[in-house]
């Protein structure tokens, strides 16, 4: 499991990067690596307002879609048009590949640090 | 090869005759520019290319085909006879009524027999698959508590064990869905089901047997906490076939179902449809059914129930599938439907006795048509999945059993081997998995390699669906 | 009785001892007492082949084969060729199930991608699905795939089939999607209509070409008013046309749908027909149903799979567009080899013969009196107005073996003309209805 010293983890499995009140968003190493090859990937539209612990897009393996969930309330600035061709960059480097870019965050989910991700991931994992 | 690199400007067969009126032609500003591309063959190549496809395929005819919740019987010679009488196929939808008095024949004797198989009192045959059926039988449930101006009800309640439609046509018919958990036996969680109902519920979606081949005992509780919240009970008919002239729905608490003639009764799957889902339900439900019933004694014809929730397709729904299935009710009759459902548990029983010393069942118990098998202990000793035990009987000329459903059980593969299987068939069948389990543990790297012997071995599905090639470039 | 069970009595007997039970009911034995059937089912003995051959052959004797139909309004009888019969009869195909095993499936896989491409070229789209339940289903599923978030409404013509625009009303029941009806004018779709209540809240805008009436519509300017506001074209087709008509494609359609029953398949008394879908790339991913797409093997094979699953219900489950699961394979299968076989030239052929003879049995039917409705260019069917009652007109044609057109009200009646039809076949009509006429 790869983690990132300066970002930030929600327990749905996506990383944050917070400046000040804007934030970018992606999908954790970890989950990118349970969920397999990844083949599509679902963004919402610029000008979309995305709520912290709702649905604000999902991803889909083969055999399998998942929800991605936001950490923060804010207005998508950016989408990574990037994924919708090519979604296994996800699986090539996760902290590369973010998906949505926020502005104006208000609220967060509850964010851990790196080391208390990996515990919380080796947790579920027993 | 595909049909598009065979073909040969110029080729072709010779089908229709010249005009015996003069030509007329659209307008320029309604004539099509883009060129056809359609293959030009000559008849003979064309036969053999349908043949080789044909070679390629795998159906109930090619072999073994114990594909869990799908039913795989052997589909009768008679039945496709039967659907091939010009008497049917010759016939317009809208023809007046005094001329197609034989097609509602059909319907109508159809509906009689289905309603007393499953216990309820009317039935639609529009509804053209499954899943058609389901969306169908929700929209009565819908329609019958708008009826009653109780518009509280916006859930409909299904076990996690459900299939994908359920909840899918659900949804389809403005609903949310409440998932409710399994209880440790397979069965429904009687405590979470009393939880989750109450004056929101507009129903239930159930299948009893249920999805891991086993008998709810407490279906009449579980129908009756339905019906006390004021809810209707809705009957997926997947897994009929182990049950007729034992159990119906009907007397189950069950207010409304759908079946699959293309599962139980025996007509073909053709690849994946037609199917036919005819709609079942209680005379309470009976006047909002869809399309049209067939009535009358000695002239019939059809008329539109008063409160009908409108039309699911065109026309009467896929009738000749509904012509084969009523050569099957007509065949086996009162003393063979409930002959096949005794000899599909028996067949089920019998194989999965045979095989639980080696792998381990999810619920070790009776089972009904169908049982689940979970792979997750194999796979963590060795590495082969219930995919890859799946691919090894390719090798051996059986269609493997339904993988990974239920989502309940880990790796599970279900197996149905229903009633037209003979005792040697299933000891083969019994054997090669036998062998395959030891396969796993002596070797499993050939098993990751599995199949070998088929037209092409395991596909890159991923790169399928990350650079989506859906047609042939001209 | 017949019975398909091959194991004796004998052997029944044995399997039950070897697992450890005495009679079939023990494995029964646990269902409560209560839900079981007490007594027999109430449905008529079983019998032999020889009996229910016999009887069903009585039951469809009940019915009237008519030699001529000139009677569409939704299902065609068109010609076709003896290859379809024979490959959807081959068992490897009939009685296989869904491809799911793509190993021991390729050549059902195959099959369906050469439908999808066919399908595509006939329309002139990107991508194309492998099928649904009919044209009226691919109709509510096109205007269902059109809906976005902040668009909820949908725009049909009124110049659709009556079951088509009640088969969309009962799927936009249930998916909110709002549906408003562009009325009818002149035969056709009132545009002053659509233009005033098409808004940005309008997801699509759903025409028939050639419509109810059977007149060509001006397709491509109603294209450009849906798309003036953003909304999405869909056009219903009927695939034989596309032989000599503009394409979908070429109208400027965002998704093509209709129904495939002209293409191979029998009238059989309302189905299984097929419903078509296809649409431009952009808007793959909102297709319902199955589709197959190329890929490789491990040996670098080229292969076919079910691709795109994820869209499906059960991968999706209640977020999934549609809960289709089932298809119409088979269906599919035949519209393939119907193509395949009829090949361009056929395809051609059969739409100009059935515009042509149409044409003609329109002339002749004016000549004896009937008026022809159609204002506009029509394809192969128009509407007749006659003093006549239409039920004296069909009940004369009738007496004769001829399926007439279908009767819309008590004057109008919406007649068809395929290939099938031949000259001598309407002039016997048209002799019959001289006298009808009383000229």
């Amino acid at each position: 499991m790869i983690l990132k010293e300066e970002l930030k983890y929600s327990k749905s499995h996506e990383w944050i990067a917070l400046d000040g009140d804007t934030a970018v968003v992606g999908l954790t190493d970890y989950a990118q690596s349970e969920l397999g090859d990844l083949v599509f990937v679902n963004l919402p539209e610029v000008g979309d307002t995305v709520e912290a612990g709702e649905v604000f897009g999902d991803v889909e393996s083969v055999k399998a879609v998942s929800d991605v969930y936001s950490p923060v309330t804010g207005e998508v600035t950016e989408i990574n048009e990037e994924l919708l061709d090519s979604p296994e960059l996800i699986n090539d480097d996760a902290y590369e590949a973010w998906f949505i870019k926020v502005k104006d965050v208000s609220a967060t989910e509850e964010l851990l640090t790196a080391e208390e991700y990996k515990a919380f991931v080796e947790s579920k994992q027993e | 090869m595909l049909i598009f690199e065979k073909s040969r400007p110029g080729r072709g067969c010779d089908l229709l005759p010249a005009s015996d009126v003069e030509i007329y032609l659209p307008e320029e500003k309604d004539k099509r520019e883009q060129p056809l591309h359609l293959p030009e063959l000559s008849e003979g190549e064309l036969s053999r290319h349908y043949t080789e496809l044909a070679k390629k395929s795998h159906g109930v005819n090619d072999g073994f085909y114990p594909l869990g919740s799908c039913t795989m019987k052997y589909n009768p010679k008679i039945n496709e006879d039967m659907a091939s009488l010009p008497g049917f196929t010759e016939i317009h939808p809208l023809q007046p009524e005094h001329t197609v008095q034989g097609c509602l024949e059909i319907i109508g004797e159809i509906e009689n027999s289905l309603c007393e198989i499953t216990g309820m009192d009317r039935m639609t045959l529009q509804p053209a698959a499954g899943a058609h059926g389901e969306f169908t039988g929700l929209l009565l449930i819908k329609a019958y508590h708008e009826s009653r101006s109780d518009e509280k009800r916006t859930k409909i309640l299904v076990p996690d064990s459900a299939h994908g439609t359920n909840p899918a046509s659900a949804a389809m018919a403005g609903y949310k869905v409440v998932s409710i958990p399994s209880a440790p036996d397979g069965g429904v969680d009687i405590e979470k089901l009393r939880e989750a109902a109450g004056d929101d519920v507009a129903g239930l979606m159930l299948t009893n047997p249920n999805t891991v081949g086993l008998f709810d005992k407490n279906i009449l509780e579980i129908t009756d906490i339905i019906h006390e919240c004021g809810g209707l009970c809705y009957y997926d008919g997947a897994n009929l076939n182990a049950v007729m002239g034992t159990v119906r729905p009907g007397d189950m608490g069950f207010d409304v179902i759908h079946l699959n003639l293309h599962k139980t009764f025996s007509t073909p799957h053709g690849g994946g449809g037609p199917g036919s889902g005819p709609v079942g339900c209680k005379e309470m439900l009976s006047d909002f059914l869809p399309s049209y019933l067939v009535e009358g004694e000695e002239t019939l014809h059809l008329e539109k129930p008063a409160n009908s929730i409108g039309e699911m397709k065109s026309f009467y729904g896929n009738f000749l599938v509904v012509v084969k299935a009523l050569t099957y009710i007509k065949t086996l009759g009162r003393e063979g439907i409930p002959e096949a459902s005794r000899n599909a548990v028996l067949n089920a029983n019998y194989m999965m006795n045979k095989l639980k010393d080696l792998y381990p069942m999810a619920y070790d118990e009776i089972c009904m048509h169908e049982f689940v098998m979970s792979l997750a202990d194999l796979k963590k000793k060795t590495g082969i999945s219930a995919m890859d035990i799946a691919k090894g009987l390719l090798d051996d000329g059986i269609h493997p059993p339904t993988m990974y459903f239920p989502l309940i059980v880990d790796e599970a593969l279900m197996v149905e081997p229903t009633e037209t299987e003979s005792k040697e068939t299933l000891d083969d069948a019994i054997a090669v998995f036998r062998k395959l389990y030891e396969l796993a543990e002596t070797d499993p790297e050939k098993l990751h390699q599995a199949p070998v012997t088929t037209p092409v071995t395991r596909l890159d599905e991923v790169n399928a669906a990350r650079h989506p090639h859906l047609r042939y470039a001209f | 009785m017949g019975s398909y069970v091959p194991n004796t009595l004998e052997e029944r007997k044995k399997m039950l001892q070897e697992i450890g039970y005495s009679s079939i009911e023990d494995l029964f034995a646990h269902i409560p007492e209560e839900v079981k059937l007490k007594g027999e089912l109430n449905i008529p003995n079983g019998k032999s082949e020889f009996e229910v051959r016999r009887e069903m052959e009585q039951i469809a004797e009940k019915n009237q084969v008519f030699k001529t139909i000139f009677r569409g309004a939704g299902a065609y009888r068109h010609f076709i060729p003896a290859m379809v019969k024979n490959v959807t009869s081959k068992e490897n195909l009939l009685t296989a199930y869904t491809p799911y095993q793509a190993e021991i499936s390729q050549g059902i896989l195959q099959s369906i991608f050469e439908y999808q491409t066919m399908i595509c070229d006939l329309t002139g789209m990107d991508v194309s699905n492998a099928s649904v339940y009919d044209g009226a289903t691919a109709a509510a599923e096109g205007v269902a795939m059109c809906q976005e978030r902040k668009k909820h409404k949908a725009l049909i013509s009124g110049t659709v089939p009556p079951y088509v625009l009640e088969v969309v009303e009962t799927y936009c029941f249930g998916n909110g999607m709002e549906l408003e009806v562009i009325p009818e004018k002149d035969g056709l779709t009132d545009k002053e209509y659509l233009k005033e209540h098409i808004d940005a809240q309008t997801a699509c805008v759903y025409i028939q070409h050639p419509n109810y009436y059977g007149n060509l519509e001006d397709a491509e300017e109603i294209g450009k008013i849906a798309h003036e506001v953003g909304a999405k074209y869909v056009m219903g087709v009927n695939p034989i046309s596309l032989g000599v008509i503009k394409t979908p494609a070429e109208y400027g359609a965002d998704v093509a749908v209709g129904e495939g029953q002209p293409l191979g398949l029998s009238l059989g008394f309302g189905g299984p027909y097929l419903g078509f879908m296809a649409s431009k790339e952009a808007m793959m991913r909102k297709l319902p149903g199955r589709i197959v797409g190329e890929t490789v093997d491990h040996n670098g094979k080229t292969g076919y799979v079910l691709t795109l699953q994820a869209r499906e219900q059960h991968i999706r489950r209640e977020k999934a567009s549609s809960n289709i699961c089932s298809n119409q394979a088979l269906c599919a299968l035949a519209v393939g080899v119907y193509l395949a076989t009829m090949g361009n030239e056929g395809v051609r052929q059969a739409a100009i013969l059935s515009m042509s003879k149409a044409h003609y049995f329109a002339e002749k039917l004016e000549e004896i009196g009937l008026t022809v409705c159609n204002q506009a260019e029509f394809f192969h069917e128009f509407v007749t107005r006659s003093e006549v009652d239409s039920d004296k007109i069909l009940r004369a044609l009738e007496e004769e073996g001829i399926l007439g057109g279908y009767p819309l009200d008590e004057h109008h009646i919406l007649w068809c003309c395929t290939e099938v039809n031949t000259k001598e076949e309407m002039d016997q009509a048209v002799h019959i209805l001289r006298e009808v006429q009383g000229c």
